[in-house]
């Protein structure tokens, strides 16, 4: 037993060892409790709640924009959309693909997609598709996954009803770039989907139509899925744009200007408000919610009629004889000229060594200043605008409000030109010469403006005596945005008188625009023609009879203006048209121009009022 | 604790009522503690519902009690008699999921028997440490001093542990050798036997890396440094350690764990359940039920201190040891301090084959606990 007792005492020893050391790994589990629940605990806990918690940001709703009536041009709506994260995709082509299966997606759609994937870091989603139906949307959501990266959403997104009739005044808006991030740090911009103005009044007013983002704290659990709220910040609506369109007029003008490559303003001559601004072609503004591919952003981009440019302010033409009555005010203001003197039309005028031409080959014989202006003779503003001088025409353009960009808040606003002699040094560095004058004295030549400038200018020769200014918002956040008050423009009474008879002379007969007449009873509408020439006729093609408008190719065929105000007694709204190209003005644009006019003062809920006064009244000048 | 119902009476030959009434019902009491705390932490998983976690696993746990009651009140001799035979039961039961077995997460291999997985790993955990306490029981103690006499267990060791590398579940077959190891050292095998075998194990470190799937390998260091993947495996990590940590002292509430009740920890139900009693209960529902454990296994050890027989000593301190080491990797994997193996901590997390190991070697030890008193010659095991 000698043997048993050693192994016994062997074995005793063993065991207390293993199990001292049992006891020793045990105290160094416990330690291990110790030091994180304890030592560690509090950077523990807040790793905990950093898990238990997300903070959302709130995207606000964008402020809506109204015209003056209260009808929306832009406003939001619920949306479907899915976005793709591509960090979560394994395979982006793959949960493309798949995606595919369920939703449809063009070529120009999926070029958009791998670009945006390109240009941005793979954590930041990139929106697949927008507007999706419940139907689509559902299918998408059940078959997640199967489309690794991809996540659905509901938000909303912006929406315009009438998606091309406004868009040159509305813009679009569109998703948030990169660079737009790093110059502005508004937390809205790192919402999936976030959108911000990028044209039009949707870019120029984005910080008023923006509002401010809301954030909520909520329990979220390891898949993302939101167990409770636990604080909430509602963010702030953006503000609401009231506009001073009238979408039912602008309506009728832009589908009246129809397919024709122009643009068309309509200006309320006692308040400056622009009650129709249209440009067309024109683009849907919806068009632009998801950002576009490059091949239809360049079919926008490349068309020859420019769908893209708001005429209206944008573009800049010659005035043409719509310019006449400005040369025959400057003319009168300066004295040159008696307005009851007549100068003998012979269908040319000799100047130096120059000959300059009336549009009408044959002369108009002897005229006066109103039926200069009605049957708009190009040889009498030749002789006066070389009597008066470029300085004082320039001088008188810009009284009218020629040769500036208005504060409209809207971006994108061409000056035109008014000429002077200075401008020519500082640009050409030659001198004016006078034969420039005499081109000038008929609108052409360096003499730039845009449809809106000759709205004004209208307005003001309809109003007399203040320098009218355009207004385009109306109120902002409900707040009436205040008139200014329209400074005084100081012209003579009696020479205005004049230059109003001409303009009212051309929709009578012998008057340019004689078949463009208002066919409204009682109401008569003051008018002046214009055909810009886009290109320098030669003396051979005027020898042949290649002057008028058939046979030559689009691009080179005049443009067709016209300026009117109505009614010509008590003058309520002045409008100008243009048609790119159009050919004439008083064959194109003065018809366009009296069913706008008709339209307008159908469309005013003053109007009949004004038409029944004015059978009480004769206050025609003499 | 009384002296009198730690040891009992000393007695040969009872009657299996008397055995039943001498059973150390303290210990009985701890393992339903323990599975109670299952019980309750599978019922705060499960979204406070019992089923079907908490009733199937507490169903179970009353299932193994009855067997486990059964395994003590057999008389010991019986265990020595069919400790070999267990033993290659075992093997060919690896031999046979090796060819015919379902492979299911981390290698593991098990048969399907409709009711539950029998995992043959697992019961070879308690086969190897049975055999080698037959074994040295048999040997006298200059024999223990020879070197050629460690030459079988040595094969009784490595031999299984082999089959299990190969499934491949390396976690387990180092569970085996461990354990088979720890039997060694208490059989008394010459100490600079495990100095130079621990030095071995180091220097082997590079050549055991080379064995090692990707899966493993990733698995090692993601837990050298955690933070190196915090989305992928090292996320599990990550969690539990904040899950332990934002428990704090008295931890957040039955229920209220934040990092278990929303999904932040990963395998809740199984590896990681300490965890989650731990972030519900902090530090003391930690510690106190590391004492239960440590209280019965324990009592493993004593009883193999006033045991009469080697076998019954070797086999109640080698099965200690083996459990202990089921407790401890689980614990220490889920703080941390060891890479994330796949080990369960036994009746608290969900599953079969981890708690009927635990009861299997505790029955055991309950058995040595009631025949300490008998002495059982070196040549002659049974009558």
């Amino acid at each position: 037993m000698e043997n048993e007792g050693d192994k016994f005492r062997l074995y005793t020893r063993r065991a207390l060892m293993l199990g001292g050391a049992q006891g020793l790994l045990t105290s160094v589990l416990v330690g291990r409790m110790y030091y994180l629940g304890v030592t560690q605990s509090s950077q523990y806990s807040m790793l905990a709640e950093d898990n238990r918690v997300s903070m959302r940001i709130l995207p606000p709703t964008r402020g809506e924009i109204f015209d003056r009536n209260g009808l929306p041009l832009a406003t939001n709506r619920k949306d479907f959309r899915v976005f793709l994260i591509p960090e979560q995709a394994k395979d982006i082509d793959a949960t493309l693909q798949h995606f595919q299966l369920l939703h449809p997606l063009s070529q120009g759609e999926l070029s958009r997609i791998r670009r945006q994937i390109r240009r941005q870091r793979s954590f930041l989603p990139v929106t697949v598709a927008e507007n999706l139906s419940w139907q689509a949307f559902s299918r998408i959501n059940v078959d997640s996954p199967h489309l690794p990266g991809i996540q659905p959403d509901a938000g909303e997104t912006r929406f315009y009803p009438d998606g091309a009739i406004a868009a040159h005044v509305v813009g679009y808006v569109g998703p948030v770039q990169v660079e737009d991030r790093a110059e502005d740090k508004d937390p809205s911009l790192g919402i999936p989907g976030f959108k911000i103005g990028r044209g039009g009044l949707e870019r120029a007013l984005d910080d008023q139509l923006r509002g401010a983002a809301g954030n909520a704290s909520e329990e979220v659990n390891a898949y993302g899925r939101v167990i409770r709220q636990l604080t909430r910040t509602d963010g702030e609506k953006g503000q609401g744009v009231g506009l001073t369109l009238d979408m039912d007029l602008q309506r009728y003008v832009f589908n009246r200007l129809g397919d024709e490559s122009a643009a068309a303003v309509v200006m309320d001559v006692e308040t400056g408000d622009l009650v129709a601004m249209a440009s067309t072609p024109s683009y849907d503004s919806n068009d632009f919610n998801l950002g576009f591919s490059r091949e239809n952003w360049d079919a926008l981009n490349f068309d020859p009629r420019k769908p893209l440019l708001n005429k209206a302010i944008a573009g800049q033409y010659p005035p043409a004889s719509t310019f006449k009555m400005i040369v025959a005010l400057a003319a009168l203001d300066a004295g040159v000229i008696d307005p009851r003197e007549t100068i003998h039309c012979t269908g040319s005028h000799e100047f130096g060594d120059r000959t300059f031409y009336c549009w009408k080959g044959d002369g108009h014989g002897r005229l006066d200043l109103v039926d200069a202006i009605a049957r708009s003779c190009d040889v009498y503003f030749y002789d006066i605008a070389n009597r008066v001088g470029i300085e004082k025409i320039g001088d008188m353009a810009r009284r009218l409000g020629l040769g500036e960009a208005y504060d409209i808040g809207i971006g994108g606003q061409q000056p035109g030109l008014v000429p002077t002699r200075e401008w020519k040094q500082r640009t050409q560095g030659t001198s004016w010469k006078a034969g420039e004058t005499l081109n000038v004295g008929i609108g052409q030549g360096a003499v730039l403006s845009t449809p809106l400038q000759l709205a004004v200018m209208t307005a003001r020769l309809a109003d007399g005596a203040r320098a009218v200014m355009p207004r385009l918002i109306q109120s902002i956040n409900g707040r009436e945005v205040p008139r200014e008050d329209f400074a005084p423009m100081a012209l003579n009474d009696e020479h205005l008188a004049y230059v109003r008879r001409g303009m009212e002379m051309v929709t009578m007969p012998r008057g340019t625009a004689v078949m463009s007449r208002l066919r409204t009873r009682g109401v008569e509408m003051a008018g002046k023609t214009g055909t810009a020439q886009v290109r320098r006729i030669t003396q051979a093609q005027r020898d042949e009879g290649l002057d008028s408008l058939d046979g030559r190719p689009w691009q080179e065929r005049d443009h067709a203006l016209f300026v009117a105000f109505a009614p010509t007694d008590k003058p309520r709204y002045a409008l100008s048209v243009l048609v790119e190209h159009g050919g004439g003005g008083s064959s194109v644009a003065a018809p366009i121009a009296r069913d706008i006019m008709e339209e307008t003062l159908r469309l005013d809920p003053t109007g009949p009022a004004t038409v029944a006064e004015k059978d009480d009244e004769d206050g025609r000048p003499g | 604790m009384g002296t009198s119902l730690m040891f009992g009476a000393r007695a040969v030959r009872r009657s299996p009522l008397q055995r039943l009434r001498n059973l150390n019902w303290w210990m009985v009491l701890g393992l339903i503690a323990i599975a109670g705390v299952g019980t309750a932490m599978l019922y705060s998983v499960g979204g406070g519902k019992f089923d079907p976690w908490a009733s199937r696993h507490l169903s179970r746990f009353l299932m193994a009690l009855v067997g486990l009651i059964v395994i003590a009140i057999v008389d010991i001799r019986w265990w020595m008699r069919l400790a070999y035979p267990a033993y290659f039961i075992g093997l060919i039961l690896l031999v046979y999921v090796e060819f015919a077995g379902t492979t299911g997460m981390g290698g593991q291999r098990w048969i399907d028997l409709g009711f539950m997985r029998l995992q043959p790993s697992e019961l070879m955990k308690v086969a190897v440490v049975l055999a080698l306490a037959r074994y040295f029981h048999g040997l006298t103690i200059s024999a223990h001093n020879r070197l050629s006499s460690l030459a079988v267990p040595i094969l009784l060791i490595l031999l299984p542990a082999a089959m299990v590398v190969r499934q491949p579940d390396l976690g387990t077959a180092l569970l085996i050798v461990a354990g088979g190891i720890g039997v060694l050292f208490l059989a008394g095998a010459r100490m600079w036997l495990f100095i130079v075998g621990f030095i071995g194990a180091i220097a082997s470190i590079p050549i055991g890396w080379q064995l090692m799937q990707d899966y493993q390998k990733a698995r090692v260091m993601i837990f050298l440094n955690p933070e190196s993947d915090p989305l992928g495996a090292g996320y599990q990590i990550m969690q539990s350690k904040i899950a332990l940590g934002s428990g704090g002292v008295w931890g957040k509430g039955f229920m209220e764990g934040t990092q278990s009740q929303l999904n932040f920890l990963p395998e809740m139900k199984t590896d990681f359940i300490f965890t989650v009693l731990a972030e519900e209960f902090g530090i003391m529902g930690g510690v106190g039920l590391i004492i239960i454990y440590m209280a019965l296994l324990s009592y493993g050890v004593l009883v193999s201190l006033t045991c009469r027989s080697q076998f019954g000593r070797l086999l109640a301190a080698g099965l200690s040891f083996t459990l202990f080491l089921y407790v401890f990797v689980n614990v220490a994997m889920v703080m941390g301090l060891l890479p994330v193996v796949g080990v369960p901590l036994p009746l608290v997390s969900y599953g079969g084959s981890a708690m009927i190991t635990f009861m299997l070697a505790y029955g055991l030890i309950l058995s040595v606990g009631l025949n300490r008193g008998i002495s059982i010659p070196r040549k002659d095991a049974f009558g």
